[in-house]
Parts: structure tokens; C-alpha cells; sequence
């Protein structure tokens, strides 16, 4: 079985030629043996045109021996496969992305629903036949200022039994982009428009890929500002959540609190890279803004403020009984269904799955830095003090790489050139979850794939399940609390 | 007709000195007092947008429901001087004039077809539905206490000198306000502030209704809230002169207004099943107010 997998590093970089070839059959039981350890997940599962036919490219990340396995297979255009997702569900949305985008047909799939290419009058949605029933479609314009996405719902009076979730409203075919811009730059500022409020994780992505097709292996003080970006990245974007939970269930004095908790983290970005999200902080082979004396005092007071109203806000949320009596039991994931559809993140993580990159994969310098933040029972609450608690995770994060600071020389480097004929893989840990980028080069060096996996990709399906048995009036705190992304997903 | 202009002067500022506070909790400046009556003026100003599919009923809806509650307002004495419509009975009338009101909003959200909008329909009715015996069994002890029928008379009764006016006065008031609350979807029960159409009850019923017709339903809203303030004030002026009343009157309007602005600062709102439980304790206290007067005047034992 070893000879037929490729084992590599996160980060990693191989031969094309390398990575073995199987056929179909042997290809898909390989994976669904594979995926059968709980402990693996699927990082990546995509097709790229390879010759007169197609590659599929499966990527497996297994959290116990800290490598992900690679192996491929190479199918004919149109052809018809037997799904591997009629026994492993986590591979449903691959499989239908497959299918979309590729015209491969996977025969016993569950359910051949669109993923991105949706037209609504020729599509039937999901029914239910009852007297009693009755629908709810929700969007794809929302009454706030939120992404479009479709929701409908299936409801015997407020109780749902069903909720079916359509996106693709966002797509912007940025993999396809990807490969039509040459230069560097387009493709950073690409991959940081995949999600907007993941930008420094999905650059850093973009960036490890770029690096290691370039053999390049940049210092110390490149992967430091990285690594305190993104932690800077999570503290604002759960504490930004927090006091949208506190919104949703009409709690002011929460909403009021985090949300103004927030602005000091992303103001500092601001300072440090002239962006509050933190554009423009991360490109391959250098750090373009040089983290100096002065920002480190201004990050130290600033967290001090931070962190003594954060705490005192966080003690007065955990103890308040009419703010616990929503979010305890609502939007309940559990620990089968977590590991059924492949969550990884927060997610995956409010679920009793321990699934981390940056303890299981780690990169920049997360290496023993962390220990998962994991809660057991799966509703919203959990998914509320898992913020909390990983937000006090960052700070001691952010406090240790203050610490021990390195020199920046401020200096524009060049990765180089990518190899010719190379595969490589990243995957770092966004404020949602996993994030994977993989990319393939041809003969001339020049990107022949380039696929970007956003953890809501797995995650919608959370969600979806998540609001079943539940309330309809309780669909938007399950909501605000997986808070997934629709650009994301849609790419 | 004194309860009438002074309910008019209320309804002007009540939800203003809502937002005020409630900005304020939020360390906040928050808009002016005046804030809500300039978004009434801004949407009298504008046209209505109607839906293909709807019909006169939901045209209609908007202005019966703000008539009803006028009428109703019309029964709400001042202390011991009458309101305009006085008679025996006549807070049953009262209850049935807002019912009324609350009957027509409902099937001009039902005419819409819209599925949100017979969601927050359903929700409404079954809330007011349950506020109803509240509020006869809290006006019942007072009618069997005083031994009057009428708003007028009841009011003109409860002295303030006898405990058990006081006690049952206090208990009134505190269902009041809690009606007050639920009948104008605020919280604990409903969120007033939130887009979020699933979670509505009152805003959702009210989403297709557009200028003037949303222009009649908010100040439909303001009148409620200035009404059942003014019926608390009653328990408490009665029996003294006119010239002390208003300014208690004036001060009671004001002090309701900045418990619900409190109230609303600190606490989330109740998930939507614990409600009909909260708005059945009421019941349940009303009740206990009935058993009082009951045991007090011998009737029981």
C-alpha cells in the first residue's frame, strides 16, 4: 500500500513524476480505506487537465504521523467513476466540484446538487410533501449588509426539519484567474481576495505554495510577522463575532463591548501594513513591513487595554443566564456528524475533533506553539467559548513572538522562479479552519493548477445540519456562529 | 379628553427617550429624543410601494389598525375625569378595540403571501393570545375590589391610602408594562433592532409596508406604548387634583419609558418557545392579584 502513496511535509514540494498514478478503482479504495482513520481528512481532492485527459489529485492530511499523502489518477475526459462519496460523505462536495467543473460523472453520488453553477429555473430544490409543512427561502439579498447566499428552509410551524443551502453567487473563477495572470503580484492580491476577512491566512497560503515551488526558503523574520499577523487576524475576527453573537440574541452590552474591543486589533493592523485586514502584510520571499521598536510598545499597551475589558466582557457573557439560555443546546453539531462531513476548524473543533494545522501541520513558527482549543458539546455556546478561549490562546501567542523579535532588514526579496513539473501543497489555520492551496507547474514552469480549498467548503454542511430540530428563529445565531464564508466557498 | 392630549404629548417622546437610553447604556450619544416622530414625518413624505399580489385588505390594514388603537385611547380616563367613550364595561371594549387593530394587521400580512410574513403573523397572534388573560384578570380584581366596572370609576376608587389598593396598584403596573412591552414586540420578547427577518415578530409581519403605511404603523406603536403608560399613571392619580396628576403623570410616562430602555440594555432576548411560558407567568400573577382581592373581601372563605 506505501509504494502507491507519497508522503510530504506541509509546505512540501515534489516531482510531478513522484507522485503515483493509480487506476480508478484502486484509487478509490485506496482513499476510502484511507479516510476510514479518523484521524485523516481530506485536505484537497481536485482534477487539472493532464494531457488528452484529466488528473485527479487526492490529498489526505493524517494528524497523527503530521504528513500529508498524496497520490493521483488519470482519467478520461467524461468519463463515468464510481463515487467514493456513497462511502465517504466527506468527499460529496469534491465530487460534485469535480463534476462541475470537469463534466466527470460519479455514479451512486448522493446527491448531484450544483455547488456553484446554480440557475434557478433549472433547478428543483430539495421537497418535502406535508399539509402541515410549509417554506421558508431566505436570500440570496439578506436584509443586512451580508454576502448573497440562498437558504431554504423546510419548517413544521417554527420547528426545521431541513435546511438546504445554496451558494455560487460569488463566483469569480479566482483558480482560473490564478493561472491567467503571470505576474506575482496579481496572483497575492488574488489570493488574498478569496476571503477578505481570511486575508493574511490565505496570502500566507499562497505564499508557502509560491515558496516552496521556488525552493526558497525565507528567514526567520518573514515567517514571525506572518505568524503574529494571522494571530492578530484571529483575535479580531472572533472577537468581531462575539459581539455579533451578542447582537444576534439582543444583548447590547456585548455587542457594544466586543465590537469596539475589536477596532484597537485592526487599527493596529492599520499602523503596522496601512490595512486593517492586514492586505498587503504578507508576499512571497520577503516581509514588506518592517515590525519595529516602536509598534511592538504600541501592540504591548494595546493588547494590555484589550485583554482586561476582553476578560471582564467575557466573564459577565459566560455567567449571564439570558444570554447562555440561547446559546446552550442551540445549533447542535455532534461528534459523528463533525467526523461524517469532514469539519475541520472551529467547526470540527466545537465538536470534540481535535483539528488543528497549526499543531497537527505546523508551519510558520506555530511549531509547539499550540495546543487545539477543543469543546465537546457541539452547540453554539461551545462554538462561543471556543472563541474565547482561542482568543486568550493568541494573546499568550502574540505575547511569546513579542518576546523574542527579530531584525528586519526591510529589504525586497525574490523568491525565484517555480520548478517545472513540481506539485506542491500548504495548508495553514485561518480564523475558520483549515486552509489548503495547491498548486501544480508544467514543463516551463508555468501554473498548470492552482486549487484553493476555504474551510467553509466543508463547513456549510455544519451548518445545515446544525439547524435541524432547531427553532427557524434560532437559524441566525447558529449562523453567526459557524459565521462561514460565502466568497470562500464561492471562490 | 386630558388623557387624550397628554397620551398625544407621550407618544411623541416615548420611544425617543427608549433609544436615548438605551444609546446611552451602550456608551453611546445615540439620536435625538425626536428622532422617531422625524422618521414618521420622513415617511409621510414618501409614496407606498404595493405588491402585485396584494389587495384592499392590505391597504386597508395600516390605517385600522392606528383607528383601533385611537378608540382605545379614547377610553383611557384621567384618573377620576373620564375618557371621550365611558360606559360600564368599557375595558372590555378597550381590549376588543386593540384586538381589533391587531386582527387587521394580521390579515394585511396574511394577504401579502409572503412566508415571512405569515410567520411573524402566526407568531403575533399567538402572543397577543396569550396576553389576553392577563389583562382580564389583572382589570377583573380591580373591578371586584372597587366594585366598578368602568375605567373611570375603577381608577377614581383605588385610594392611595389603602394598602391593598397600593399592593394591587403595584402588581398592575408591573403587568401593564410587561403587556406594554409584549404588545409592542419589544424585548424580552421580540428584538425591535435586529435585521434578522427569522428571528422577528412584529417588524416581519410589517416588511412589505412602505411609506405612509409604515408611517401609520410606527406611530400606531408610539400611541401603545404612551396608552398603557397613561393606564399605569391612573392607578396611581385617581384621587388627587387634576394639577398635581399631570406632572406624576408626565413623570410616570417618563420613568416607563426608561425601565423598558434599561431593560433592553441589559439583557438578551428570550429564545422564541420560552415565551409563551414568560408571558403565561403573567397570567399566572394576575391571577395570584384576583386571589388577593378574593381572600380580602371574604368571597373566598
Amino acid at each position: 500500500m506505501d509504494n502507491n502513496i507519497l508522503h510530504i511535509n506541509n509546505g512540501g514540494c515534489v516531482k510531478v513524476a513522484d507522485i503515483p498514478v493509480l487506476a480508478y478503482d484502486s484509487f478509490r479504495t485506496l482513499t476510502i480505506e484511507l479516510m476510514g482513520d479518523k484521524a485523516r481528512h481530506c485536505a484537497s481532492y481536485f482534477a487539472y487537465p493532464c494531457g488528452d485527459g484529466l488528473r485527479l489529485m487526492m490529498c489526505i492530511a493524517d494528524d497523527n504521523a503530521h504528513d500529508i499523502l498524496v497520490f493521483a489518477c488519470d482519467v478520461e475526459k467524461g468519463a463515468k467513476l464510481e463515487s467514493a462519496a456513497k462511502d465517504i460523505l466527506a468527499l460529496e462536495r469534491y465530487e460534485r466540484e469535480i463534476h462541475e467543473n470537469w463534466g466527470l460523472e460519479f455514479e451512486g453520488h448522493p446527491w448531484y446538487k450544483p455547488v456553484r453553477n446554480f440557475f434557478p429555473d433549472k433547478y428543483e430544490f430539495f421537497k418535502m410533501e406535508g399539509e402541515e409543512l410549509h417554506e421558508v427561502g431566505v436570500g440570496p439579498v439578506h436584509a443586512g449588509v451580508i454576502e448573497p447566499g440562498h437558504f431554504r428552509f423546510i419548517c413544521n410551524g417554527e420547528d426545521v426539519l431541513h435546511l438546504e443551502i445554496q451558494l455560487g453567487w460569488q463566483h469569480r473563477g479566482t483558480e482560473r484567474l490564478m493561472l491567467e495572470k503571470k505576474r506575482l503580484i496579481e496572483r497575492v492580491l488574488l489570493a488574498e481576495g478569496v476571503a477578505g476577512d481570511t486575508a493574511v491566512s490565505h496570502s500566507t497560503a499562497f505564499a508557502g505554495v509560491w515558496e516552496s515551488l521556488c525552493g526558497y526558503t525565507p528567514d526567520k523574520s518573514v515567517l514571525w510577522a506572518r505568524t503574529l499577523a494571522a494571530e492578530l487576524e484571529r483575535m479580531a475576527n472572533h472577537t468581531g463575532d462575539l459581539g455579533a453573537i451578542c447582537g444576534d440574541v439582543a444583548y447590547q452590552l456585548g455587542a457594544a463591548v466586543y465590537g469596539r474591543l475589536r477596532t484597537p486589533i485592526v487599527n493596529f493592523s492599520q499602523r503596522w501594513c496601512g490595512n486593517r485586514l492586514g492586505k498587503g502584510n504578507v508576499r512571497p520571499a520577503y516581509a514588506p513591513y518592517a515590525f519595529t521598536e516602536e509598534l511592538r510598545q504600541q501592540l504591548l499597551s494595546d493588547l494590555a487595554a484589550y485583554e482586561r475589558d476582553f476578560l471582564e466582557m467575557c466573564d459577565k457573557v459566560q455567567h449571564f443566564p439570558s444570554v447562555l439560555s440561547r446559546l446552550e443546546r442551540t445549533g447542535v453539531v455532534s461528534k459523528e456528524q463533525a467526523e461524517s462531513i469532514g469539519a475541520v476548524g472551529m467547526a470540527a473543533k466545537c465538536a470534540g475533533v481535535s483539528r488543528d494545522i497549526r499543531a497537527s501541520h505546523p508551519y510558520g513558527l506555530y511549531a509547539g506553539l499550540v495546543e487545539p482549543v477543543v469543546k465537546t458539546t457541539g452547540d453554539v455556546l461551545a462554538r462561543t467559548e471556543l472563541r474565547i478561549d482561542e482568543v486568550k490562546q493568541s494573546l499568550r501567542i502574540v505575547r511569546a513572538l513579542l518576546e523574542d523579535m527579530p531584525e528586519f532588514d526591510g529589504k525586497m526579496q525574490s523568491a525565484g522562479t517555480p520548478k517545472a513539473d513540481s506539485f506542491a501543497i500548504s495548508l495553514t489555520e485561518g480564523w475558520r479552519g483549515e486552509i489548503c492551496h495547491c498548486a501544480v507547474t508544467d514543463a516551463e514552469g508555468e501554473l498548470a493548477a492552482y486549487k484553493i480549498k476555504d474551510p467553509s467548503f466543508h463547513n456549510w454542511m455544519a451548518l445545515a445540519l446544525a439547524v435541524r430540530g432547531n427553532e427557524i428563529s434560532d437559524f441566525p445565531i447558529c449562523n453567526k456562529s459557524f459565521n462561514l464564508s460565502y466568497c470562500g466557498h464561492d471562490l | 379628553m386630558t388623557s387624550l392630549i397628554l397620551i398625544l404629548i407621550s407618544a411623541l417622546f416615548f420611544n425617543g427617550i427608549i433609544g436615548r437610553v438605551k444609546s446611552r447604556c451602550a456608551g453611546r450619544k445615540g439620536p435625538g429624543i425626536m428622532q422617531p416622530i422625524q422618521d414618521v414625518i420622513r415617511l409621510f413624505r414618501k409614496g407606498a410601494v404595493y405588491s402585485d399580489v396584494t389587495g384592499p385588505v392590505f391597504k386597508m390594514a395600516p390605517a385600522v389598525y392606528l383607528a383601533s388603537v385611537i378608540i382605545a385611547c379614547l377610553c383611557v380616563p384621567f384618573g377620576h375625569k373620564a375618557g371621550l367613550i365611558s360606559f360600564n364595561g368599557d375595558f372590555v371594549f378597550f381590549a376588543y378595540a386593540l384586538a381589533l387593530g391587531k386582527f387587521f394587521c394580521i390579515i394585511g400580512a396574511l394577504d401579502t403571501g409572503s412566508s415571512f410574513e405569515g410567520m411573524g403573523a402566526s407568531r403575533e397572534a399567538t402572543y397577543s393570545m396569550l396576553a389576553e388573560p392577563a389583562f382580564f384578570l389583572i382589570m377583573g380584581s380591580l373591578a371586584m375590589m372597587t366594585g366598578h366596572s368602568s375605567f373611570e370609576s375603577i381608577f377614581a376608587a383605588l385610594h392611595p391610602s389603602s394598602t391593598m389598593s397600593w399592593a394591587l396598584a403595584v402588581i398592575a403596573a408591573f403587568i401593564f408594562l410587561v403587556l406594554a412591552m409584549i404588545e409592542n414586540s419589544r424585548m424580552p420578547v421580540d428584538d425591535p433592532k435586529t435585521h434578522l427577518e427569522l428571528t422577528m415578530i412584529h417588524e416581519v409581519m410589517v416588511l412589505d409596508n412602505s411609506g405612509i403605511d409604515l408611517g401609520l404603523i410606527f406611530v400606531t406603536g408610539y400611541l401603545k406604548f404612551a396608552m398603557y403608560a397613561a393606564l399605569i399613571a391612573n392607578l396611581f392619580i385617581g384621587s388627587i387634583p387634576v394639577g398635581f396628576g399631570i406632572p406624576v403623570f408626565l413623570a410616570i410616562q417618563v420613568l416607563c419609558a426608561v425601565i423598558i430602555g434599561v431593560n433592553e440594555s441589559f439583557t438578551a432576548r428570550f429564545r422564541m418557545n420560552h415565551n409563551p411560558q414568560f408571558i403565561f407567568t403573567l397570567a399566572c400573577i394576575a391571577l395570584l392579584a384576583v386571589f388577593g382581592v378574593m381572600l380580602m373581601s371574604g368571597q373566598l372563605v
